[in-house]
């Protein structure tokens, strides 16, 4: 099993597939939507996470695909140097999935990187400096 | 009714004896057991504050060379710092950018950097002088060689501030953060509830003189904050609804931490730097028991449009600090996600720090040499002609 991170972009003329159920019924994948933007006769996005079988999550993408839509696989990742925070929250004013948060118990930054679409306007947006990319493998 | 005197308190601090709370605690406190009952028993409450504070800086001492350099321009890591007073006296500005790096590096690094110990590279140049004959100099210092490094803040610790959107289309990066469009977002900046200021409103325990907790060394209030303004619009209890009272901070920077100051980049606007602030309040009478009780729901200010750039800013509504901190407010019909740009963990830790200090009788209260005025507004810059009859130099 692995997982990866997906986005895709559907042509205005493929909202109407149901994309995502394919993928479930299909080719056996776990498909957990982070952010979707789709709007009539508009190039629709779709973020989500990807889990199963190697082979699978190559046959469903291979799928993606062959209907007429495009997908790029997420390769880089977000690192929080945390012991550098001071948890202002200046990084939670533009987070725009709710990744980043401030824990209201005790003021902390929390950062869920399940959540996180690596935007990257937290990098900048950071004060001190302790938001980064870093670039991972690629995945074909 | 007055209850107790500093020198009672400082005389129960000396003996362990004293009683002392945060300013989050003393809401509780005056909850349950009310004034009258928490001005006996409380001796002091504990404020903090850790946010970007623009105007800041340091003054530093080099010690004289051989043959000596009179200074006239100097750069510390190749920040330009201000050395026009006397030979080798500087100041580093806080905001200062580097003349390389540009943004990415400040004064706010090099007085970061300093605190940390850290080597920073001294280049300075002169026109020489029968008495300072060196014309240039390029060396290494840090706090340990220097003779004095202390830093001295114009305005720090601003009694409220502003809460900022943006209703432009375009994206805007601000002091206050990064302001997305159509109002997006909203910034804030304070402890709130935690906050010296706003825990003494009109200024009755913190004046001139005033020990404090600053960047993590014992520092002083050394006058009223630049733009201090005591007259702005109050609510009932006393708390101002907008920017209002600022202080003047002097501390040696030599004793600080880099727990407590900390350099800070705004993306587009500039370098500032995170200060550590905290200030301990006595709880003299029935009215310090009240006033350092307040709670965020009690604390208000206004939500400004950050995208107007000429006149005066509008404010596009009053918001209490509760509903700043719940995450999302309400703006023009619909919920505005809110974000903090001061750290209340830090402010909260800075209150926690300086109550133990207290407690262990390491840090004894003060009274105020004077009080910080209660009447000023600030002026505005206009552009105008000189006045008429006024004579200088060309005439």
């Amino acid at each position: 099993m692995k997982k990866i991170k997906v986005t895709m972009y559907f042509p205005a003329n493929k909202i109407a597939v149901p994309l995502t159920y394919h993928l479930i019924r299909d080719y056996n994948l776990m498909i957990n939507i982070l952010n979707a933007d789709v709007s009539l006769n508009k190039v629709g996005t779709l973020v989500a996470d990807i889990e199963g079988e190697d082979k699978d999550i190559e046959a469903g993408l291979e799928y993606v695909r062959k209907i007429g839509a495009e997908y790029t696989v997420f390769t880089k990742s977000i690192i929080w140097q945390e012991e550098s925070c001071v948890h202002c929250g200046a990084c939670t004013a533009v987070c725009p999935s709710g990744a980043l948060k401030m824990d209201k118990s005790d003021w902390s930054l929390t950062f869920d990187r399940e959540k996180c679409l690596i935007c990257e306007l937290c990098v900048n947006a950071c004060p001190l400096r302790v938001m980064s990319v870093k670039n991972g493998d690629i995945i074909k | 009714m007055s209850y107790k005197t500093i020198e009672e308190i400082n005389e129960k601090i000396k003996a362990g004896k004293a009683v002392v709370v945060t300013a989050e605690e003393m809401v509780d406190i005056v909850e349950e057991k009310g004034v009258k009952q928490a001005a006996k028993e409380i001796d002091v409450v504990t404020t903090g504050t850790f946010g970007p504070m623009c105007s800041s800086g340091a003054f530093i001492n080099f010690g004289h060379s051989d043959p000596p350099i009179k200074m006239t321009k100097v750069w510390l890591n190749d920040v330009p710092a201000f050395a026009g007073l006397a030979a080798v006296d500087a100041y580093i500005g806080a905001t200062e950018l580097s003349e390389s790096r540009g943004m990415e590096y400040g004064g706010a690094h090099v007085i970061e950097d300093l605190i940390a110990g850290k080597d920073i590279h001294l280049v300075a140049e002169s026109y020489g002088t029968h008495c300072y004959p060196r014309k240039e100099i390029s060396t290494y210092i840090n706090k340990n060689n220097v003779n004095q490094a202390f830093m001295f803040n114009p305005r720090n610790a601003y009694q409220n501030y502003n809460a900022a959107t943006n209703s432009s289309n375009k994206i805007m990066y601000t002091y206050m953060g990064t302001l997305l469009p159509r109002c997006g977002n909203v910034t804030y900046s304070t402890s709130g509830q935690l906050s010296p200021l706003l825990n003494d409103p009109f200024y009755r325990t913190i004046g001139i003189g005033t020990r404090i907790f600053f960047g993590g060394a014992q520092g002083y209030v050394a006058w009223e904050g630049t733009q201090h303004n005591p007259e702005q619009k109050r609510g009932e209890n006393g708390v101002p609804l907008g920017p209002a009272g600022t202080l003047a901070l002097i501390g040696d920077l030599k004793q600080m931490s880099t727990k407590y100051v900390r350099a800070a980049v705004y993306q587009q606007y500039g370098v500032s730097i995170f200060i550590g602030v905290g200030i301990p309040i006595p709880i003299i009478d029935e009215d310090m028991a009240e006033k350092t009780a307040v709670k965020n729901k009690d604390i208000y200010t206004n939500v400004v449009d950050y995208s107007v750039s000429s006149g005066p800013r509008p404010v596009l509504r009053r918001v209490s600090y509760t509903e700043l901190m719940s995450g999302s407010i309400e703006l023009n019909g619909k919920m505005v996600p809110t974000a903090p740009l001061s750290s209340i963990k830090k402010a909260r830790e800075i209150a926690c720090v300086l109550k133990e200090q207290i407690l262990k009788g390491e840090f004894l209260l003060t009274q105020p040499v004077t009080s910080l005025p209660l009447t000023n507004t600030v002026n505005k810059l206009e552009i105008r002609n000189k006045t008429e009859g006024e004579l200088n130099e060309e005439d």
